[in-house]
């Protein structure tokens, strides 16, 4: 019984060490019950088959697709690019889906498929005339923008990176009253 | 006189039983009778009033401009009118006023057609049941008619269902007869889906067919203007109207074999072959939808025409495929909004980059937020070729399974416009944005992927009394072959005229008229 007992703990730690971390919480949630230490017999031999079954099912997962918790540096990384920011850890879990989601794509065989751009593909683009057909519209579009100095959109400073995530928090809770 | 097509209240103004001042008054007083329906974010009442007289003094010398002369239209808030806020229902754009109209909204207007107002949407047109807008919900006129009051007694306000999106504003428009029609935009399904909810006739033009200058893209590859009306006849009258070169959008189509869209005329049924997509039997569809779908099949058959199986076998994945193109594209659409140039500014002034973020963080919601990172993420270097290109492979897959079909003798695909009638919002708003779109948007989403025409007509009332609305695919520039096999089924399956409780007056009359419009031989 120890030495069952034993493995079961080994296998655990190995699985546990293994995948990332939302894996890691569904290797650990599979818990012993009083119920099944009742028939310690059987119990124990399917709970070992259970375990390397399930550390092989991670594992051929982790080999498959990516991680699907998003790193940190790569979170900060997104938000830059995009300038645009997660909010909170919903904003970041929903990521997580989409990612997931996305890689259900991988199943489907393209090899030697073109990548299509656009379903207009086999026609000639429109070229017209280069001649001025219309604009000197400058006053027009000048009156949508909130801040213009005589003909110029106001801008702040450029060169500035953005500030880092702690930082940027505080502004954007500052800007939102 | 509300509840009539285009074609009967056209004829009723140049005939002068009604003038298009008359008419228009009707239409604003029940705009205002039906604001809990939240479908316009914009009334333009004084603007409408003033075209509606102009309108009234061409038809008095005789001299009116063409079959949409006087009528009332809608217009959803992401295409651009000269002077006319357009929010695409986001504080980004609350207060933007664009300098001019957009393409298929002017020619509308040349057409001396009125104006009624923007209506409300999604954000950015962003969802698939109008529920994520800046300026609430849009409630689905149906929830208020005499089949589902009689259903759920009247317990009014918190069992009101969704209309669907993301045109959800334009299709209540059309459907509370507040207008004749509405332009709607289709990514993804948004102009078929909530034109199935509501019980109105929503038609998805070829890509290219169209102009989108002015409509403001989510994306670039998808998007067509979509045209939501009461009957199948009136959407090629307008589709005859806004089709067309237009020299500022390169995407549009220079040459156009089939330009007239009058609907053919000598159309024998027996001549057609229609095609039942086997993988769109997909999981979740209800019974009801799934005993229409029969229903219409069956119809085919008894007329006499070709009804068969055919297999579009990579069905299952064309969701995926336009979850990974619709956030790539959106990511890169979302990006020209950052406050310099119009739209909403934040107050932050150190940085750059600092006033991007903040514009972008107080003017988008969840929704577009969450996409735009997404979007970031396929684009990203280590992942472009992992799911931005293979998504582009995919495509070209699905493209072609419809091709393949077409050529082998099938004239129009009949499948399910959505799994089901329309949603209690409450039961709607159990999942997130993005959940909602991929179910929903499970069987239009691959027409836009392949650049196809597509319409929605409404056949039946479900037992909750909603509106199911059936889908008819056809070939690229065949829109008008399609619409006329749409006619034959709108003719056939005698869907109801929407009727409220205790409505006397000008339901009673518009179920007459009705009647015989359905019953004459066009």
């Amino acid at each position: 019984m120890y030495v069952v007992v034993n493995y079961t703990r080994k296998l655990q730690t190995l699985a546990f060490n293994l995948g990332p971390s939302c894996y890691r919480q569904g290797v650990t949630g599979v818990s012993i019950t009083s119920q099944d230490r009742k028939s310690k017999q059987n119990f124990s031999c399917f709970r070992w088959t259970h375990l390397i079954t399930l550390v092989h099912q991670y594992s051929t997962r982790i080999y498959n697709s990516k991680a699907c918790q998003v790193p940190v540096d790569l979170v900060d990384k997104l938000e830059r690019l995009a300038l645009v920011d997660f909010r909170n850890q919903e904003g970041l879990a929903c990521l997580e889906k989409a990612i997931r989601f996305a890689d259900q794509l991988h199943v489907v065989d393209t090899d030697g498929v073109d990548p299509m751009d656009s379903v207009l593909e086999e026609r000639a683009l429109y070229l017209r005339e280069d001649a001025v057909a219309e604009g000197n519209c400058a006053e027009e579009l000048l009156q949508l923008s909130k801040n213009t100095v005589e003909e110029y959109f106001v801008a702040p400073p450029g060169n500035i990176p953005l500030p880092k995530r702690e930082e940027r928090a505080a502004m954007l809770k500052h800007s939102e009253i | 006189m509300l509840s009539l097509s285009i074609r009967e209240v056209s004829l009723a103004l140049r005939e002068g039983r009604i003038s298009p001042t008359e008419l228009c008054r009707k239409c604003l007083n029940r705009i205002k009778k039906t604001h809990y329906l939240n479908a316009y974010i914009t009334v333009t009442e004084e603007l409408a009033l003033k075209q509606a007289q102009e309108a009234e003094s061409r038809l008095l010398k005789g001299a009116p401009k063409g079959p949409l002369d006087g009528i009332p239209f809608a217009v959803k808030d992401n295409f651009c009118t000269e002077n006319i806020k357009t929010t695409c229902a986001s504080k980004m754009l609350k207060d933007y006023t664009p300098p001019y109209s957009a393409t298929v909204v002017q020619k509308l207007l040349d057409q001396g057609a009125v104006l009624m107002g923007k209506t409300n949407l999604d954000e950015f047109a962003m969802g698939a049941g109008s529920t994520d807008s800046a300026f609430g919900p849009v409630r689905n006129p149906w929830s208020y008619a005499a089949p589902y009051r009689e259903q759920t007694g009247t317990e009014m306000d918190s069992d009101w269902v969704i209309t669907g999106g993301s045109s959800g504003g334009s299709a209540a428009a059309v459907a509370s007869l507040t207008s004749f029609l509405a332009l709607g935009s289709d990514t993804g399904g948004s102009t078929r889906n909530p034109g199935a909810l509501c019980g109105v006739v929503a038609l998805k033009p070829t890509y290219g067919l169209v102009s989108r200058h002015g409509l403001v893209p989510l994306v670039n590859s998808m998007d067509v203007p979509g045209i939501i009306t009461r009957s199948v006849h009136d959407a090629a009258t307008v589709l005859d109207i806004l089709q067309g070169h237009d020299v500022k959008d390169s995407t549009t189509i220079t040459h156009n074999p089939s330009t007239l869209t009058h609907l053919f005329e000598d159309f024998d049924v027996r001549n057609i072959c229609v095609g039942i997509p086997k993988e769109y039997h997909a999981p979740g569809l209800s019974q009801e939808t799934l005993a229409q779908w029969s229903r219409v099949a069956d119809m085919f058959e008894r007329a006499g025409a070709r009804v068969e199986q055919v297999s579009l076998p990579h069905t299952q994945h064309s969701i995926v495929c336009y979850h990974v193109l619709c956030h790539t594209e959106v990511a890169s659409n979302m990006a020209r909004f950052d406050g310099l140039e119009y739209g909403h500014r934040s107050g932050i002034d150190s940085s750059t980059e600092a006033m991007y973020s903040t514009t972008r963080h107080e003017g988008f919601n969840d929704v577009v937020r969450g996409r735009i990172l997404s979007g970031n993420y396929f684009l990203l270097r280590q992942n472009y070729e992992h799911y931005f290109v293979k998504a582009q492979q995919v495509r070209r897959l699905i493209a072609e399974d419809f091709k393949r079909v077409f050529s082998s003798g099938v004239d129009v695909l009949l499948t399910p416009t959505t799994l089901s009638d329309a949603m209690r919002y409450t039961d709607f708003m159990q999942e997130d944005n993005r959940t909602r779109s991929a179910q929903e948007d499970i069987f239009t989403q691959p027409v836009n992927m392949a650049g196809l025409p597509a319409v929605s007509v409404p056949t039946a009332l479900s037992n909750r009394g909603l509106p199911i609305g059936l889908q008819l695919i056809g070939p690229a520039l065949q829109d008008r072959k399609l619409l006329t096999v749409a006619q034959w089924i709108e003719q056939k399956v005698g869907f109801p005229p929407i009727r409220y409780l205790g409505d006397a007056g000008e339901g009673e009359m518009g179920e007459e008229v009705h009647e015989r419009e359905q019953t004459s031989v066009v």
